[in-house]
């Protein structure tokens, strides 16, 4: 086990990847001698050569344009979007071509792109740099969406995901990248908990509580404060956005009585409400209370001064548990 | 960067060209830009065979066989152009969009590809694909509404016709860029429109085309409209014009005549396999039918512009040539006609006895491994269609109950 932070964890799955299978190959803006403006890929063209680790123009539909060209050629493409915000001149190639290729020639190309995207905010940026658009990307069908939410899943799954015969969107929580934490390098990922799996964190008889990528740990740090207050909370780190692994979360609420779902993506049509509806569909008689969601808001994303106010923190999060315990909350006396 | 002295058709990738990296071109792969030029011309309208100092050489092999094997072929796409048109208009098709007037543009470049050639094309490009091989049952799935993708692309190294449209273009940059890692000396070609330049995807390929050198043929057919956009809504240059900006040479051939085209691609395919990276050749034609089926060209194109195209068909200019060199006895001209209704026919019959899809197909293929959410809702539905007792035909437009 060594002490690894979330960036170099990716680092290392890449590594792996690129030592494993000679069709892997990364592509991106300023992936190469820079190493990504996060540093995710540095080194790699150093060991691996310019064929493998490719430093392209900047043009982020033609990053995942010929990514797909490569897929073609049987290569395992892997293509770095820089911000969140910038993979929207590249949504076409993703949801037109990336995601309905297998479907549009009955299996006979294989599309095993991995698409990584650090997302979410946090990190004091300008506009276009902390955005969460995970919902586009779990509305289309034919992709697989994955985030991650600490520095061993970050390490297998990225491994996982390019291994994928699918195309993968990899979502990377920009705010942990500098977050630490044990990492077993020798794991092999095919044994490692399957990357569409969501994980029970922590277990709890009061409410659960269902987060993924950058709001786990202030999930986990609401939990803690939580249980000062004798409330217990069961946190599930969802990792997988499409597919939802939902049996946990099913097990998890016909136990509580009580969900709770946090992102930091705005509420109107996001992941959160779709897992509350299907929450609903299967567990109505064993709620206690309606599902509560604890989100951004449905703005763009604010200037950085008032961003913390846009992000779920640990005090709103509570709020939400609150409201779905029934106990006093922001929203007491208010109906509908 | 030096390349192997070797000659059209038998050339090696150069070593370092395997690797894409910011590449040069080398010397002996230069081609001169010709895009300000006149049109590339080998057969004039009334099909007069001209000599050309350049392009000449590319086609010398072409025997008095082959010319009439390139009119064999693009009789035989005409004909089942107008076939599949008729079974549009007799309600077996949904949609077909027609190449008439494009048959030398698609004959031309496709008969000069090779066989581990990789094609990324429009919608519009059965002609090429007839040359691919296609089963041309394969070739009315889509139109029919039976499937997604008429066919395995690897069974004839010919993607899945792009709908969107230039998003192709990306498609075998990216392609060719797996070419040269491979240090293979095959091409990949690109065929769009006129419209699809004024795409960004079209640009974006030109852009990562020439930094990686990579090895691929942008072939636009300029058949000067874009449903009703004629092309001077889309450039004020000429379209070859373009490619100089992205440092890409250019060729600007007369689209009607396939032995022009054949030359033009011909040139570009063995400058691509001797690693002198990609280029464009406009081929200027003409859409004598509608965009689609759907479509009425009429409403915005003057019957005069028909008729001047008309002049130029391609096919009746290759006619013109056969029949100054004598070759054109009735005798071909029958056995052309019995090849391409016999073709036709076979194409119809495929197209009327393609077998129905079936309810559940719409599950299949839309990941390559199992998905939850997918399979719960396949699952409901397979009890839905079992609770008519009558799974195949239990759901139509109009209602079950």
């Amino acid at each position: 086990m060594t002490q690894l932070t979330f960036a170099r964890a990716i680092n290392a799955g890449l590594r792996k990847s690129l030592e494993n299978d000679p069709k892997v190959v990364l592509l991106g803006e300023d992936i190469g001698a820079l190493g990504g403006v996060f540093r995710v890929t540095d080194g790699l063209q150093k060991d691996f050569g310019m064929h493998r680790v490719v430093d392209t123009p900047l043009a982020e539909s033609a990053i995942v344009g010929t990514a797909v060209g490569l897929a073609y050629r049987g290569y395992r493409p892997v293509v770095e979007i820089q911000f969140d915000g910038f993979i929207y001149p590249a949504f076409d190639q993703i949801v037109s071509q990336v995601a309905k290729l297998h479907y549009r020639t009955r299996g006979a190309v294989k599309m095993p792109i991995t698409i990584r995207v650090p997302f979410g905010g946090g990190i004091g940026s300008p506009e276009h740099h902390s955005e969460s658009p995970e919902a586009y990307f779990t509305h289309t069908s034919g992709l697989r969406v994955v985030t991650v939410a600490n520095p061993q899943d970050a390490f297998t799954v990225i491994q996982q995901a390019i291994a994928c015969d699918d195309p993968v969107l990899y979502f990377e929580p920009k705010r942990r990248y500098h977050d630490k934490g044990e990492v077993d390098e020798s794991a092999d990922p095919r044994s490692a908990l399957p990357m569409d799996k969501a994980r029970v964190l922590t277990d709890g008889s009061d409410v659960t509580l269902v987060a993924y990528g950058p709001l786990v740990k202030t999930a986990l740090d609401a939990a803690s404060a939580a249980a000062d207050e004798g409330i217990s909370i069961e946190v599930i780190d969802l990792r997988s956005l499409a597919p939802v692994d939902y049996e946990p979360v099913v097990a998890s609420v016909r136990k509580t009585g009580r969900l709770v779902v946090t992102h930091e993506a705005g509420q109107s049509g996001g992941l959160g409400a779709e897992v509350a509806a299907s929450i609903t569909e299967r567990c109505f008689y064993h709620l206690e209370a309606a599902p509560v969601r604890v989100t951004g808001f449905d703005i763009p994303y604010p200037y950085s001064k008032l961003e913390m106010h846009h992000l779920p923190g640990l005090d709103r999060i509570l709020d939400g548990v609150d409201r779905a315990l029934g106990r006093p909350n922001s929203l007491s006396g208010l109906e509908g | 960067m030096s390349t192997d002295e070797t000659g059209p058709g038998g050339a090696k990738t150069p070593e370092n060209a395997r690797t894409p990296g910011i590449a040069e071109t080398p010397e002996s792969a230069k081609t001169p830009d010709r895009s300000g030029g006149d049109l590339v011309q080998l057969i004039t309208p009334s099909g007069e065979r001209i000599s050309h100092p350049e392009f000449d050489f590319w086609v010398r092999d072409i025997t008095d066989d082959q010319l009439c094997s390139l009119f064999e072929d693009m009789t035989v796409i005409r004909r089942i152009d107008v076939e599949a048109t008729a079974l549009q208009r007799q309600g077996e098709l949904a949609l077909w969009p027609p190449l008439l007037g494009q048959e030398a543009a698609q004959i031309g470049s496709g008969r000069a590809l090779r066989a581990d050639d990789f094609v990324f094309s429009s919608y519009r490009e059965n002609g090429v694909a007839y040359c691919r091989g296609v089963d041309l049952t394969d070739l009315l799935r889509v139109w029919r509404g039976n499937a997604s993708g008429g066919w395995d692309p690897y069974s004839i190294n010919m993607a899945t016709p792009q709908i969107i449209i230039g998003a192709q273009t990306l498609h075998a940059t990216g392609y060719a860029m797996g070419i040269q890692n491979d240090g293979a000396d095959a091409v990949a070609i690109t065929y769009f429109g006129d419209g699809a330049t004024s795409e960004g995807d079209v640009n974006e390929a030109m852009v990562f085309a020439a930094s990686f050198q990579a090895p691929v043929v942008f072939f636009c057919t300029n058949n000067h409209w874009a449903i009703s956009e004629p092309v001077r809504l889309q450039s004020h240059i000429q379209l070859a014009d373009r490619a100089s900006g992205f440092g890409i040479p250019s060729l600007r051939v007369d689209g009607n005549d396939v032995l022009a085209v054949m030359a033009a691609t011909r040139l570009a395919l063995d400058r691509a396999r001797r690693g002198g990276g990609p280029t464009f050749i406009e081929a200027v034609s003409y859409r004598m039918g509608p965009h689609t089926t759907a479509d009425d060209p009429t409403r915005y194109r003057d019957a005069n512009e028909l008729e001047d195209w008309a002049a130029k068909d391609p096919i009746s200019r290759l006619a013109g040539l056969l029949d100054r060199k004598g070759i054109l006895t009735a005798e071909l001209r029958q056995q052309v006609k019995d090849k391409a209704d016999a073709v036709a026919s076979e194409m119809r019959r495929g197209c009327t006895t393609m077998p129905e899809p079936q309810p559940m197909d719409i599950f299949k293929h839309v990941y390559s491994t199992p998905n939850s959410w997918l399979e719960r809702q396949q699952d409901h539905y397979a009890r839905y269609l079992a609770s008519f007792g009558d799974p195949a035909g239990a759901v139509s437009e109009e209602g079950a109950r």
